[in-house]
């Protein structure tokens, strides 16, 4: 993979971050009503709010740090019959990286995660995140012992990520590197109450 | 100290399975150990093992989401792990059931247990979840019943503490 052989080059030049989020992110997922879809917050929760349109089938947070991916867990575990797309940044992942171990032992085959890598904290005012400073999180999900992982960094690995989080076979985890640059300008209702009765509606018929 | 038979934790198995709960969350602990194994046996249900009790407050409320039930079981050192996750149940106004097998509390032994084994109400209290202490064998199926239907039937977030005057004292 391309992101590996990089790795002998100078951090400094992060010359992996080359994508930008704004293209990327929705190429990546192609037709976003086909998942059930839990964002982090920041810059995620705008990528999906402004992708979907704030769509029902989309539950976008703006707190609770580190919830992500064992939300989608939940999620993937109730509906095996719906495919859930976890779509998270780097900084929220690092914050409850465990839940990778947690997600690789059960490997729920609707689940896929995204982490859109930009190695810094842009909610924050863009202070360099871990995986700037060398944190490999796909490497970091493979030792979980997620199987299905990959490291999209530039536009023409995007169509395999695609067909990865698509497969089925297993938990699929993509690592997309993106440089840090502002995601889509969108204004969202920041209500997760009322956000949990849509989705439930939509799902279920019922609230 | 003796522990008290645990004939009722099999009777809150098939109690919380009965009223539809099918996932289990839990960081291994000996307070909960029938319960957890049960949830491993059964087909019917899916045992999550956690890294962290945080994990545990997001994938409940995944699982309703999916219009799922589940409990969260964990020790009460694992409540100061939940804090801030708990923002997304009482946000979200999402269902929450949790036991939590006690420490820091009645007969114990290690001196580490106390902060958070004092701090467990005041913490829970401060972010929204009701907590129902449980003490006799006899008041855990009927208290856990109560806190099914007031996490389910009308989405509150309980916490069911299960006190070492229930569960036994570890006598270090």
């Amino acid at each position: 993979m391309a992101t590996h052989e990089a790795q002998g080059m100078a951090q400094a030049a992060a010359p992996e971050f080359v994508l930008d989020r704004r293209e990327a992110v929705p190429a990546l997922i192609g037709r976003h009503e086909d998942f059930l879809i839990i964002a982090g917050l920041a810059g995620t929760a705008r990528d999906i709010a402004f992708l979907t349109r704030e769509g029902a089938h989309a539950f976008t947070m703006a707190g609770a740090m580190g919830g992500a991916a064992p939300m989608g867990l939940g999620l993937a575990l109730a509906r095996p019959d719906r495919r859930v797309l976890v779509i998270t940044g780097d900084g929220e992942l690092l914050m409850n990286v465990g839940a990778l171990a947690t997600i690789a032992v059960l490997d729920p085959p609707n689940l896929s995660l995204v982490c859109v890598d930009n190695g810094h904290y842009g909610e924050t005012g863009y202070q360099k995140s871990h995986t700037s400073l060398g944190v490999d999180l796909a490497a970091m999900a493979q030792g979980a012992g997620i199987k299905r992982t990959r490291t999209i960094a530039q536009e023409a690995e995007i169509a395999a990520g695609a067909r990865l989080i698509r497969e089925g076979n297993g938990t699929a985890f993509v690592l997309l590197r993106v440089k840090p640059t502002e995601p889509p300008s969108y204004k969202r209702g920041l209500d997760p109450a009322l956000e949990r009765l849509r989705f439930r509606q939509a799902l279920l018929g019922k609230a | 100290m003796e522990q008290t038979s645990p004939g009722w934790q099999d009777e809150l198995y098939d109690l919380l399975r009965r009223r539809g709960v099918t996932q289990f969350a839990y960081v291994p602990d000996a307070g909960h150990r029938v319960l957890i194994d049960r949830a491993l046996a059964d087909p019917a249900a899916q045992a999550v093992a956690l890294t962290t009790e945080e994990e545990g407050v997001a994938l409940l409320a995944g699982a309703d989401l999916g219009g799922a039930r589940g409990v969260l079981l964990m020790q009460s050192s694992g409540v100061g792990n939940c804090i801030n996750m708990l923002s997304l149940v009482k946000g979200g106004r999402f269902p929450f059931l949790t036991l939590v097998s006690m420490r820091g509390d009645f007969g114990e032994g290690n001196p580490w247990q106390y902060p958070m084994g004092q701090a467990v109400e005041p913490v829970l209290a401060a972010m929204g979840v009701i907590c129902l202490r449980v003490e006799r064998p006899e008041e855990a199926t009927p208290t856990v019943g109560a806190a099914l239907t007031m996490a389910f039937q009308a989405g509150s977030a309980i916490a069911v503490l299960l006190s070492q005057k229930l569960i036994g004292a570890k006598p270090f």
